[in-house]
């Protein structure tokens, strides 16, 4: 009954959907406020009447309703509940239901806010975001329907059990945040759309804009960075990121995000670049439906693609073909009617986003090429099947980025309008000395032959001291009493602090990723309980296996004495994982023993006549990556904190600002 | 500089960056991709050793062996023809006798196919897609997806539980 109830609301939803895209959207265009002001409650009852749908598959899963088809094929009566509800979204249709949950929840976040809002953009605005909701309810409703139920005569007593790899806590929270990061564009989407339609992009639009796409992709950041931990630890095959086309459908909204981010910037305090930002946030988008739809079709080969199914793959792609197709039409015939503004030299904080946007964009396009050329390779030579794999990606992305690498802490060095570079250049000499002296460290001291790895990790560096060294001086370090540098440490503006954050992050990334793909060291061998084997200086010991029993699933489990220069540091467990209803797909967990150094990562295969398969890994300073992503996510919250993102309050003087809503 | 100076060097430079940019990827593009191919295909194009390649199939049954210093051999089949393949490495959990796998590598003088990447099937429902069609072109392509064999599927789940 609750589930039928639930089916009924999606229906619903999807009415109320319609709704909302026809009468605000004809409301402005006619000029009439009555039916321009149903948007903000249409809004609330499209996300009240999707939380039910979703509650009610919620339920289905936490009571184990196998007589539901979804339920059946994801869960098991023994699975904690954890999982049980994290099961809803490890799936195909549930996990398009949290898409439309997410969508519809942002809807309603916009209608609340958007009080100050021209009553016609906002109409539109809401109006574009009921049209994206349209699309993806009908594609439930239709050809995905997550409460489809067996026939009563042959319900099975038991569940099948949630893919076993996907049963962790990180992977729990993974999918909710890169959706809550896809879904994010939308609403910059429909701001762009909305403005296509009023003809008229301005500073104020642009503040809008802008807390939206960082909150986008702060959450799609977190979300990749999740993902990529996850791999790490759960794959066991000690890598972090394959640029597999799942992961590259993520990585392509999130460059596009942090292209649009800074054309913002411009848009806000330049009023330039408008015809350009709404581009990209038509793109951003795109490349987050395109997402979904590589994910989602399992169009490509990919580790990931939950099925094979043509007829969702035909209905994703015309949804594509719809939004994309349509919102480029209107981008063509309206870009026009946006005036341009204020000009400013090459050189100059514009001309350096503008640059950033060049190679964002092009980084972009080289990573989108390379993961659907298969596809395009494959319709025109008629079934001909090729890959693309790693190299290629390293090569083109990791030439396009590098320039841009280089330049970050010159940009905020640059003042508006125009800028001389020298000035600039020179104030980064810290930043420049400390790279120089890490990278002639690391080729003298840690390793000749690494060269390359060396530049790359001073780059690293010249970013993090660049980002603190623009923080100090812009707070007077050495040009004022401390208590004046203190003071404005203190006040500086969020998003100034912000920046320096991400840019930091940014700087750890790069040197996460040089080191530990450089000096990773592996040991792949056999070894029965009692022998020690060597990796890194450690000596590690096989101390015994043993079988253990969970709440769902049996393992066998090795356990590994971890000792150092005759110390012992602990031990270290891993298991071979089989779970109840799906024997067929044991898992791997992973021993990790952390160390400032880096990881040392332990995991275990099957057995063969030697003993047991053990693959011993140590990592150097891999936890550098999620470190850096944390900083690029509470860059973004900082960023989002600043009292100057609440439109309307240029001026605190003017307005309290508890009078004001929070952003 | 006028404002139209201005836009028109920020166009070609943006132009003349972007030409460089494709002429990159296009470059990329030609040395770094790798073809995938069925057993069968493999000897019908007449592979020449030293190609790099994806070899994708079912690893036939009875052909897995553990050699001497780690290696591992086994054969990859499309029921028509089979490759020898030899890997030094972890194979992946999933890696069964009679199941989908793509296997990266290069081949060798004397026919055998040396893998230094294998792949497998992610969950029992996944199967890597070149496997997939080249089965299914075959006619050994089997639709789990009806009413009747999850329903059947889910009893015996149940009866296993119960006993």
């Amino acid at each position: 009954m609750i589930v039928e109830l639930g089916h009924f609301a999606l229906v619903l939803a999807l009415a109320t959907a319609i709704y909302l895209t026809v009468v605000p959207i004809y409301g402005a265009q006619v000029g009439s406020a009555r039916l321009m002001n149903v948007a903000a409650p249409a809004a609330g009852v499209l996300f009240l009447l999707t939380l039910l749908s979703f509650l009610s598959l919620v339920n289905a899963y936490v009571v184990s309703d196998f007589s539901v088809l979804n339920v059946w094929a994801n869960s098991h009566t023994d699975k904690p509940l954890l999982y049980k509800i994290t099961g809803v979204w490890g799936n195909h249709e549930g996990s398009m239901l949290l898409w439309v949950l997410i969508l519809t929840l942002y809807g309603l976040a916009v209608a609340l806010f958007s009080g100050n809002l021209p009553a016609s953009l906002r109409a539109r605005v809401l109006g574009v975001l009921g049209a994206v909701c349209v699309g993806f309810l009908l594609y439930i409703v239709t050809v995905s329907n997550p409460f489809e139920r067996i026939p009563l005569d042959r319900a099975p007593v038991q569940g099948r059990g949630l893919n076993p790899i996907l049963q962790d806590p990180a992977l729990a929270a993974h999918p909710p945040l890169l959706y809550a990061g896809y879904v994010g564009f939308s609403v910059t989407f429909a701001f762009a759309i909305a403005a296509l339609m009023e003809g008229k992009v301005d500073a104020a639009w642009a503040r809008w804009v802008r807390p939206w796409t960082l909150a986008a992709w702060m959450f799609l950041t977190a979300g990749i960075a999740m993902g990529s931990w996850w791999a790490y630890y759960e794959l066991g095959w000690g890598g972090w990121w394959f640029w597999d086309p799942v992961e590259n459908a993520s990585f392509m909204p999130w460059l596009a995000g942090v292209a649009l981010l800074h054309s913002a910037i411009v848009v806000e305090k330049r009023n330039s670049l408008k015809v350009w930002t709404v581009l990209l946030a038509i793109v951003s988008f795109s490349l987050s439906l395109i997402g979904t739809f590589l994910v989602r079709s399992g169009v490509l080969s990919s580790v990931h693609a939950f099925a094979v199914d043509p007829e969702r793959g035909v209905f994703i792609l015309s949804l594509l073909v719809f939004f994309i197709g349509g919102s480029l039409f209107l981008y063509a015939i309206r870009a026009n009617t946006l005036r341009t503004g204020g000009t400013f030299a090459p050189i100059s904080r514009e001309g350096a986003l503008v640059v950033n946007n060049l190679l964002m964009s092009a980084a972009t396009a080289a990573v989108f090429i390379g993961t659907l050329f298969p596809l395009v390779y494959e319709a025109v030579t008629g079934g001909g099947k090729i890959t693309v794999g790693a190299p290629y990606f390293n090569l083109t992305f990791g030439i396009l980025i590098m320039p841009l690498l280089l330049l970050i802490p010159v940009g905020p060095m640059l003042s508006w309008k125009r800028a001389d570079l020298l000035p600039a250049l020179q104030r980064l000499w810290v930043a420049a000395v400390a790279a120089l002296i890490v990278a002639f460290f690391v080729v003298l001291w840690v390793d000749h032959r690494a060269f390359k790895a060396a530049l790359g990790i001073g780059v690293g560096v010249w970013i993090v001291v660049g980002a603190i060294a623009e923080m100090l001086q812009r707070a007077m370090l050495f040009k004022a009493p401390l208590k004046v540098v203190l003071k404005r440490l203190a006040t500086m503006p969020g998003q100034m602090l912000g920046m320096t954050l991400a840019h930091l992050g940014v700087g750890l990334v790069v040197m996460g990723a040089i080191i530990s793909s450089t000096w990773k060291q592996e040991l792949i061998t056999s070894a029965r309980p009692g022998e020690t084997l060597k990796l890194a200086g450690f000596e590690i010991t096989f101390l015994d296996e043993s079988k253990v029993r969970g709440p769902d699933y049996v393992a066998e489990q090795a356990r590994f004495q971890v000792k150092k220069d005759g110390r012992v540091l602990g031990i270290v467990t891993s298991e071979k994982r089989t779970f109840a209803g799906r024997a067929g797909m044991p898992t791997t967990e992973v021993g990790l023993m952390y160390f400032p150094t880096g990881d040392l990562y332990v995991a275990i295969g099957d057995k063969d006549s030697k003993g047991r398969v053990v693959r011993i890994y140590f990592n150097p300073f891999v936890y550098f990556l999620w470190l850096g992503a944390a900083f690029m996510v509470v860059g973004g919250i900082t960023s989002l904190l600043d009292r100057r993102f609440r439109v309307g309050v240029p001026d605190r003087q003017k307005i309290p600002a508890s009078a004001q809503p929070a952003q | 500089m006028t404002r139209k100076q201005q836009r028109l060097i920020l166009i070609l430079s943006a132009m003349a960056f972007l030409s460089l940019a494709v002429g990159l990827i296009l470059y990329a593009l030609r040395d770094t991709i790798v073809f995938f191919y069925t057993p069968t295909e493999m000897a019908e194009k007449n592979v020449q050793p030293g190609t790099r390649l994806r070899l994708g199939g079912l690893v036939e049954k009875g052909s897995f062996r553990q050699g001497e210093n780690g290696i591992i051999h086994f054969a990859v089949t499309d029921t028509n023809k089979s490759v020898k393949v030899t890997y030094k490495g972890v194979l992946p959990d999933l890696f069964r006798e009679g199941q989908g796998v793509v296997a990266e590598g290069v081949l060798q003088p004397d026919g055998t196919f040396k893998a230094d990447t294998v792949l497998a099937k992610h969950d029992e429902k996944y199967m890597p897609r070149e496997v997939a069609d080249s089965l299914k072109k075959q006619g050994l392509w089997k639709h789990a997806k009806d009413y009747g064999e999850y329903g059947a599927d889910g009893a015996k789940a149940g009866k296993e539980l119960t006993q």
